[in-house]
């Protein structure tokens, strides 16, 4: 196992150096004119080339990655273009992970803890009232596109409950519609994946065993059905948790929460090249490492799932 | 208690069933031996000139045919005729699946009734000249006008085709390349290295950087957009159907599988894929309103298709910004009972068909 953990960590190191090459090469196909912004026509020959030439774009590709590498190697992850420009893009990143990590962290939470009971519940009562119920409520919710059904969420909410429209990071009870929001969707697609699991689970041999050795109904349910149907869940996880830094566009664009929601998108449109190339690269880690966690975790719930090649496997 | 009972029921009404059949079967072999015993007493009765009379072929000898010999009784059972009348049980899904297709008929037949505007027609006032903007529903344009005078009933049959079609597309291609390459790379160990990282390299290469850059050299069309939205939603299917794969490769019957040799496109298609039909459907089922949203998502991001070419998804972003306006909120309201409809009906669909898919619901 040991072994397959460090052949893991080292692929990954070179995949995140291939994402990172990649993204930097795709960056410098950006066109030239996106640097300078509105002011493209206002600007003279010179001062278009001395901006350039401040931000290193005047040298040779190969010549800008040898640089960002060996930048990148002593831990500096430069200084953003044109978001802040001139501002180290650590500091930008320490201000805005802790708001969207926070909140989603919270809906994570409370969409597990909703939304996985809620999908049991459905299956457990297959084809009853609460199933039934349960499948209102989802395609209800799923039924909107996502940046309608934030809006509205939005607009009724906050005017039936009295709640304030934009976040502030002072006041709690601006953090419930956010994370409200959030949850919203993902306890349907946890409740929807869990009923799809356990019923998939029900008509299996080990369960009529169970029934026949006169085990309850919800004892099945609970620890054997449940599970077995967590483990397919379990591998996205570790991802969605680590995930959450990346924040929600919709909700932190319509609380007006600094964040990092939307961020990676600003940036790609702005061309700052160097903010792009920094999240993509922490944005990247977490996928990978969340990856990698949910193979873990997998195995880890489930003694049959080995990972570790034996005798005459293929 | 409560669960136990239907389990009772239905135990107690197949073995009643079993119980007929049984019946039947007897009743059946009774009659046999009847009719038998009847033509053994009539043979007493026949005249040499009888018998002579009869068809010599009754008394060529039967012979050995092996596969008499080897036939025994046979099922007709059908995987997918069953599913498929295991599915059309559920009331809701059949009528849902009933007004889908009518929807999406009545989406692609609409420009050829009569007294339809033309979707990117900007309509004027024939006396003033000037544009019908932001009309309200009226006899002459059922849904409106948008806000540079354009019909919105047009315009949202037309996006309902435009959009449907990306979707279909794109599930499509999902469901194809994204079963295939998750069950490799789930099943095959060596390949699961290799794929594992590729995946990791490919879904971490932000989605707007290729969509900024493809439209840097095309201009942003129904093609760019399904290029993009396929180049990242197999991958999905293929990480999901992988950990399906994961999960069953070392259970006991593919060890057993493997000890007997078979080979793994057989183990792949006959021991893994048939466990997965239900939550492929599901997704795949899924996969077609997702399609909408990721539109919808591309247009709020400013990327989406150009207002000249509708869709759901900008009409959708179309009218969520003026939904500020009461009086104009018709203009989302229309579209998005649209993509509501479409998305509850397929959910609703793929749920009920995934719930048909378990074989042992069948009979």
């Amino acid at each position: 196992m040991l072994e397959y953990i460090a052949k893991r960590t080292l692929g990954a190191v070179v995949s995140l150096f291939i994402v990172i090459t990649l993204i930097f090469l795709l960056l410098r196909m950006m066109p030239m004119e996106g640097y300078f912004g509105a002011e493209y026509d206002k600007l003279s020959e010179e001062t278009r080339a001395s901006m350039l030439a401040e931000k290193g774009l005047d040298k040779p590709v190969l010549t800008q990655l040898v640089e960002f590498y060996k930048n990148l190697l002593k831990g500096d992850l430069g200084k953003s273009w044109i978001y802040r420009p001139n501002y180290p893009i650590a500091k930008i990143l320490e201000k805005k992970i802790p708001y969207s990590l926070k909140i989603g962290l919270i809906s994570m939470a409370v969409s597990l803890l909703v939304g996985i009971p809620l999908g049991a519940m459905m299956a457990r009562f297959k084809g009853k009232l609460g199933d039934k119920i349960g499948t209102a409520f989802i395609a209800i919710v799923e039924a909107l596109p996502t940046a309608v059904l934030m809006l509205f969420v939005q607009l009724y909410f906050s005017s039936w409950f009295n709640l304030s429209l934009l976040f502030d990071k002072d006041n709690p009870s601006t953090w419930i519609l956010p994370i409200l929001s959030i949850s919203l969707l993902s306890i349907c697609t946890y409740a929807m994946w869990m009923r799809r699991y356990m019923i998939d689970n029900i008509n299996m041999d080990y369960v009529k065993l169970a029934r026949a050795k006169g085990v309850r109904g919800g004892r099945i349910m609970f620890l054997h059905v449940f599970k077995n149907a967590f483990v397919p869940m379990a591998q996205f996880l570790p991802g969605s948790v680590l995930s959450t830094i990346i924040g929600s566009i919709y909700v932190e664009h319509l609380y007006s929460i600094p964040g990092t929601g939307g961020l990676l998108i600003d940036v790609i449109q702005r061309q700052d090249n160097t903010m792009v190339q920094t999240l993509v690269l922490l944005y990247a880690a977490i996928g990978i490492i969340g990856m990698f966690l949910g193979d873990l975790l997998m195995a880890l719930l489930d003694p049959r799932i080995s990972f570790v090649k034996k005798g005459d496997d293929r | 208690m409560a669960a136990k009972k239907p389990l009772f029921n239905r135990q107690m009404r197949r073995i009643s069933e079993l119980d007929a059949n049984i019946q039947a079967g007897l009743a059946r072999e009774e009659a046999e031996r009847a009719k038998q015993a009847e033509a053994e007493i009539e043979t007493v009765d026949y005249t040499p000139e009888q018998i002579a009379a009869l068809d010599p072929a009754l008394f060529e000898p039967a012979g050995f045919n092996e596969e008499d010999a080897e036939r025994t009784g046979y099922s007709n059972y059908s995987y997918w005729a069953s599913t498929f009348k295991n599915f059309w049980r559920n009331k809701v899904a059949r009528v849902l699946i009933i007004a889908l297709i009518a929807v999406l008929l009545f989406a692609f037949l609409q420009p050829f009734f009569p007294g339809q505007h033309d979707p990117v027609t900007i309509n004027n006032d024939p006396e003033t000249g000037i544009q019908l903007m932001n009309l309200a529903p009226s006899s002459e344009y059922w849904f409106g006008t948008n806000a540079i005078g354009q019909d919105l009933w047009a315009r949202v049959w037309a996006g309902t085709r435009v959009s449907v079609f990306i979707g279909l597309v794109v599930a499509l291609s999902d469901l194809v390349v994204g079963v295939i390459i998750g069950m490799i790379w789930g099943y095959v160990r060596k390949v699961d290295k290799v794929m594992t990282e590729i995946y990791n390299v490919i879904s971490n290469v932000p989605q707007t950087l290729i969509l900024i850059l493809v439209s840097y050299i095309l201009r942003p069309s129904i093609t760019t957009i399904i290029i993009s939205m396929c180049m990242v939603g197999w991958m999905a299917m293929a990480r999901f159907i992988r950990n399906q794969v994961v999960i069953f490769r070392d259970r006991d019957f593919n060890l057993a599988s493997r000890c007997l040799g078979t080979s793994t496109f057989r183990i792949i298609t006959k021991n893994l894929l048939p466990q997965m039909v239900s939550v492929i459907m599901l997704q795949t089922a899924l996969a077609i309103p997702g399609a909408i949203g990721d539109e919808v998502f591309l247009t709020y991001i400013g990327l989406g298709l150009p207002t000249s070419q509708a869709s759901l998804g900008n009409l959708v972003e179309a009218g969520r910004v003026l939904m500020m306006q009461k009086e104009l909120r018709y203009q989302l309201i229309f579209p998005a009972a649209v993509v509501a409809f479409i998305t509850i009906a397929f959910y609703i669909i793929g749920n009920a068909f995934s719930d048909a898919a378990d074989p042992k619901n069948h009979v």
